[in-house]
């Protein structure tokens, strides 16, 4: 996928000035890359959400900083105890100040805003990712306080561990069975909600093969810590081989087990189904089946009984 | 009899909140203990608790605020112990508590501890400025500042019986919902929330009210100080903006109490709507926040660069375009929710476009700067902290604003780190500046400058160490609220934060060392003219403490720096101005009823959250006989004679020409 953000000749010379900033702003954050995280991405999505974090960043700096050095440099030299600065008691308007100084901001705002246009229209989550190759359809649904992924074509499904052929785009639809989450693998890129009733859409990709670390990046309840699953981007001959050993040993996930799932708790290890009824994750996002419960009482909440919405 | 509310209400199993509680309690009890025995009550019932007086009312808000920032910063301790003790680990706070501790650190220091603090100068310098008397209404201000008392009591109580929300500071559903929470926590944020939330609407009608109408003659719109354009902007936010709150959390209520749908998962509840009303709200509330604090780092700037404000109407039409344009930026808080890529993108550059309006203060507070003859006095080294501060903060919140950024930033500690960079850096600061600033103002004696000086230094240092660590943490993908967490590359950064918090520690005593100091040390930094600061505004025409009426006689306006003119020509002419011709003052008698009001309305909340059905009849009951008596009084004003007006007036003016004299004589040489 081309994610050049700016292809045309004319933006060329705009486009040498943001590098330069970039490259700066790289420079700062130098240190951070090769720690995983964001700024060491491993797949597209994450690397152009980089580019514009860092595009967007040298943007910036390129005003800040001289900014913080003059407002130093004129505290420092206009103090009281300076013989040599100027008293100016009445200065206190400049229409060619002002005029600067509605400018340059309302610039770099301009220019900004191109990028952010830009940007939110080639990263939007739902856009499919290299529309040419057949992608990886993965069903999520984030459980108290656990994630199920269902393959839907492989007829599997896995609990916090997630397992993706490198190089392939994977299509993720995601539903909550109980309260919101989000659905987050920092070096592959976007994260996105999950929420109960609805379906979102994202693509990601793993360039090479590697564990990666996921986790829900929106406070779920007591269990959320422990809401963190693996990433596993292998080759495409691996990835089959574990369909193929997962498929038909273990469990069935249908209506009764994934309600067992479904009640509160935490997922000391993870573990797979061997098989999938085929609707299971439409009947979760359709409400036909009824979202997670909760605790049964609370602080001070002793009489009040979970009951049903 | 008592609803839901039985001895297994109190955390019997937990020793640290119970432990703390007790503390409080027995501190609570020792300070009520000696104000009776020392037969203080009277005085304090008298001339604090039930003073209609703006400025004892102000005091009071900030007193709240102060207090309530301790408490909150107490919650940041635990969570950074927490977080620096728990990798691999459960660390010592259980999610159950931990998670009550992160959600009362943020309703706390938003509700609690910055609005009360910034209310409370509000309250105190606006009138002052504006060269007027009270508030539009006084009473109703006392009972604003006693309903937001409530709030805060509620909340602090939910401590020790029962337990507070564990959903965040903004409770967003399903997980708020009785299903997910079926405890008390969230019932207390609700109705903490729901009380003090009316007195901050009446105190946003109250102030935008009193600068529109009550001005000193003379001072048209374009010649009222740059903080009470900053007041009225934010309390015309508050007005706008919390009746938003106040219905989205009526309609969490409904739900939760009367079996209503509005935002649960089924029969058509609909959670996104809740998170698009709050953040119609909360998003406003930064700049209810922001703006009041620009105004008060405007006047500091100004005030000790010895020069007017840069660019004045520039700074007014940026005041007022943020004002406008910060309604239209909600969605920002959730562009990972999958709004498509127009929407996203609109709102992106929408949020940016802020960034104009505050570019163009930072330059203008910096050519304020420019020409200047500046004395870096405490006030003005928050200033001068914030600005630094703040520009980086507003930076990395335009990166926020950048959609493809914020897939990867939104809910980490990147986010964390941004929001407390413009709310320590802008709001905490401003503060302290104010407070240092106006605190001779308000009692007649400056604050200690070293302490207050150790305390920003520490306080700055400490703010660097604790949240530059957290920007990294969350560029390394750590998210928010983790209660533990596994990967080896977060723990520096997160035990970096950690040490900061200790550095903060030491900034915090040093605030509490500088006022035992300065108030043991009153006597050298007493303030005898009224102007300790070279000040530009009509604030410091009066004495300090102001008199209850502020001015004996209502000053004529004529410009942009009333003050300055007044100031500048008594030194020109050597002389002050000719003695004017005193008459009798009517002011406000004092009331019991926002006192009594809170009272009754503390019951009902406790009631509410409780269940305990009688109760709340018979608190709200008494809360509208209250008023209902109120509305009946006789007499609610009291006239102060001619003669002591004059007494009182004579006395300013006679520290004012002693002041002159020393001025002219130190001048004439040059």
């Amino acid at each position: 996928m081309n994610m050049t953000l700016v292809p045309t000749a004319a933006a060329a010379r705009r486009h040498a000035t943001r590098l330069r900033a970039a490259i700066t702003a790289l420079a700062l954050v130098a240190p951070l890359a090769g720690c995983g995280g964001i700024l060491d991405p491993q797949g597209p999505i994450g690397a152009a959400n980089r580019t514009i974090l860092l595009n967007a960043l040298g943007i910036m700096l390129v005003i800040v900083v001289p900014t913080i050095i003059a407002t130093l440099a004129f505290a420092w030299w206009f103090r009281a105890g300076n013989p040599r600065a100027r008293y100016l008691p009445h200065f206190a308007y400049s229409g060619r100040i002002e005029l600067i100084v509605w400018s340059i901001p309302t610039l770099v705002i301009l220019f900004l805003g191109g990028v952010i246009w830009i940007g939110s229209h080639e990263l939007d989550p739902a856009k499919p990712l290299n529309p040419s190759q057949k992608p990886l359809e993965v069903q999520v649904v984030s459980l108290d306080w656990k994630w199920l992924f269902i393959y839907p074509d492989q007829g599997v499904a896995s609990v916090n561990d997630l397992v993706i052929p490198a190089g392939t785009p994977v299509h993720f639809s995601l539903t909550s069975a109980s309260v919101m989450n989000v659905f987050f693998v920092p070096q592959l890129g976007s994260m996105i909600y999950t929420m109960n009733g609805m379906v979102t859409q994202l693509w990601l990709q793993a360039d090479k093969t590697a564990d990666l670390p996921g986790l829900s990046a929106q406070y779920s309840g007591d269990g959320f810590s422990d809401m963190g699953f693996v990433v596993h981007a292998v080759p495409q001959q691996d990835f089959e081989a574990w369909v193929a050993k997962t498929r038909n040993n273990g469990p069935t996930l249908d209506p009764k087990s994934y309600g067992q799932l479904a009640v509160q708790s935490r997922v000391a290890k993870p573990f797979t189904y061997g098989a999938v009824e085929s609707a299971i994750f439409n009947a979760v996002a359709m409400q036909h089946l009824p979202p997670g419960p909760g605790p049964d009482s609370g602080r001070g909440g002793v009489d009040v009984h979970n009951r049903s919405e | 009899m008592f609803g839901k509310l039985t001895w297994d209400a109190i955390p019997w199993d937990q020793p640290i909140p119970l432990v703390a509680g007790a503390v409080v309690i027995v501190l609570l009890l020792g300070v009520i203990a000696w104000v009776i025995l020392k037969g203080y009550l009277p005085y304090l019932w008298r001339e604090w608790i039930t003073s209609v007086d703006h400025k004892r009312v102000g005091v009071m808000y900030t007193l709240l605020g102060i207090v309530m920032l301790v408490r909150g910063f107490i919650d940041a301790i635990m969570m950074r112990s927490q977080q620096a003790l728990a990798y691999q680990a459960p660390g010592y706070l259980p999610p159950e508590h931990y998670d009550q501790i992160f959600s009362a650190h943020g309703t706390i220091m938003i509700f609690f501890g910055a609005m009360p603090f910034m209310i409370g100068l509000m309250n105190f310098a606006v009138p002052l400025q504006l060269g007027v008397r009270d508030v539009a209404f006084p009473t109703l201000n006392s009972t604003s500042f006693w309903l937001t008392a409530t709030g805060a009591l509620l909340v602090n109580i939910s401590l020790v019986v029962g337990e507070f929300a564990r959903t965040g500071w903004l409770p967003y559903p399903p997980l708020s919902e009785l299903a997910y929470s079926p405890g008390v926590g969230v019932d207390y944020y609700v109705w903490a929330l729901q009380i003090s939330g009316v007195g901050t609407l009446m105190s946003g009608i109250n102030l935008v009210t009193t600068i529109l109408k009550m001005r000193a003659p003379g001072m048209s719109y374009l010649r009222m100080p740059i903080y009470c354009w900053t007041a009225l902007a934010s309390n015309l936010l508050i007005v706008a903006a919390f009746p938003i709150l106040t219905a989205t959390l009526a309609m969490l209520t409904l739900d939760r109490y009367l079996g209503f749908h509005f935002f649960t998962n089924t029969a058509g509840g609909n959670v996104m709507m809740f998170v698009n009303l709050i953040w119609a709200w909360g998003h406003p509330e930064v700049y209810i926040l922001v703006l009041p604090a620009f105004g008060i780092f405007s006047e500091v700037i100004s005030t000790f660069s010895s020069k007017p404000l840069f660019g004045y109407r520039s700074m007014v039409m940026a005041t007022m375009f943020i004002c406008v344009v910060s309604f239209m930026v909600w969605l920002h808080h959730f562009f990972t929710m999958g709004a498509g890529a127009d929407v996203n993108a609109a709102f992106g550059i929408a949020t940016s476009i802020i960034a104009v309006g505050t570019g163009v203060k930072v330059y203008n507070w910096m050519f304020t700067m420019y020409g200047g003859r500046i004395r870096f006095a405490t006030p003005m080294l928050w200033s001068v902290g914030f600005i630094v501060t703040f520009v980086i903060g507003g930076m990395t919140g335009v990166l926020l604003a950048v959609p493809p950024a914020d897939f990867q930033l939104h809910n980490s500690l990147f986010l964390v780190a941004h929001f407390h960079n413009v709310i320590i850096g802008g709001v905490v600061f401003a503060a302290f500046a104010g407070l240092t600033y106006w605190f001779p103002k308000a009692f007649g004696f400056r604050l200690h400058e070293g302490w207050g000086k150790a305390a920003f230094w520490f306080s700055l240092a400490g703010f660097y160490l604790t949240f530059m660590p957290l920007y990294v943490a969350g560029l390394l993908g750590m998210t928010r609220r983790l209660q533990h967490y596994d990967l080896a590359q977060w723990r520096p950064w997160v035990l970096l934060a950690g040490l900061g918090v200790v550095v903060t520690c030491l900034g915090v005593a040093c605030q509490i060392i500088q006022l035992v100091v300065s108030i043991r040390e009153r006597v050298e930094l007493r303030d005898e003219m009224g102007d300790p600061w070279d000040g530009r505004s009509l604030e410091w025409a009066t004495t300090s403490p102001p008199p209850a009426f502020n001015f004996a006689v209502l000053p004529d306006v004529r410009g942009e720096e009333p003050y300055w003119e007044i100031k500048r020509r008594a030194i020109e002419t050597q002389q002050l101005a000719d003695e004017p011709e005193y008459q009798a003052i009517e002011m406000p008698r004092n009331s019991p009823t926002g006192f009594i009001t809170a009272f009754f309305s503390t019951l009902t909340g406790f009631a509410l959250i409780w269940h305990i059905w009688w109760l709340v009849v018979v608190g709200l009951v008494a809360a509208y006989a209250v008023f209902v008596w109120f509305a009946w009084r006789d007499q609610d004003e009291y006239e102060i004679p001619a003669a002591e007006v004059a007494a009182a007036d004579r006395e300013r003016r006679r520290a004012r020409e002693a002041w002159l004299r020393a001025n002219v004589r130190v001048r004439e040489p040059a």
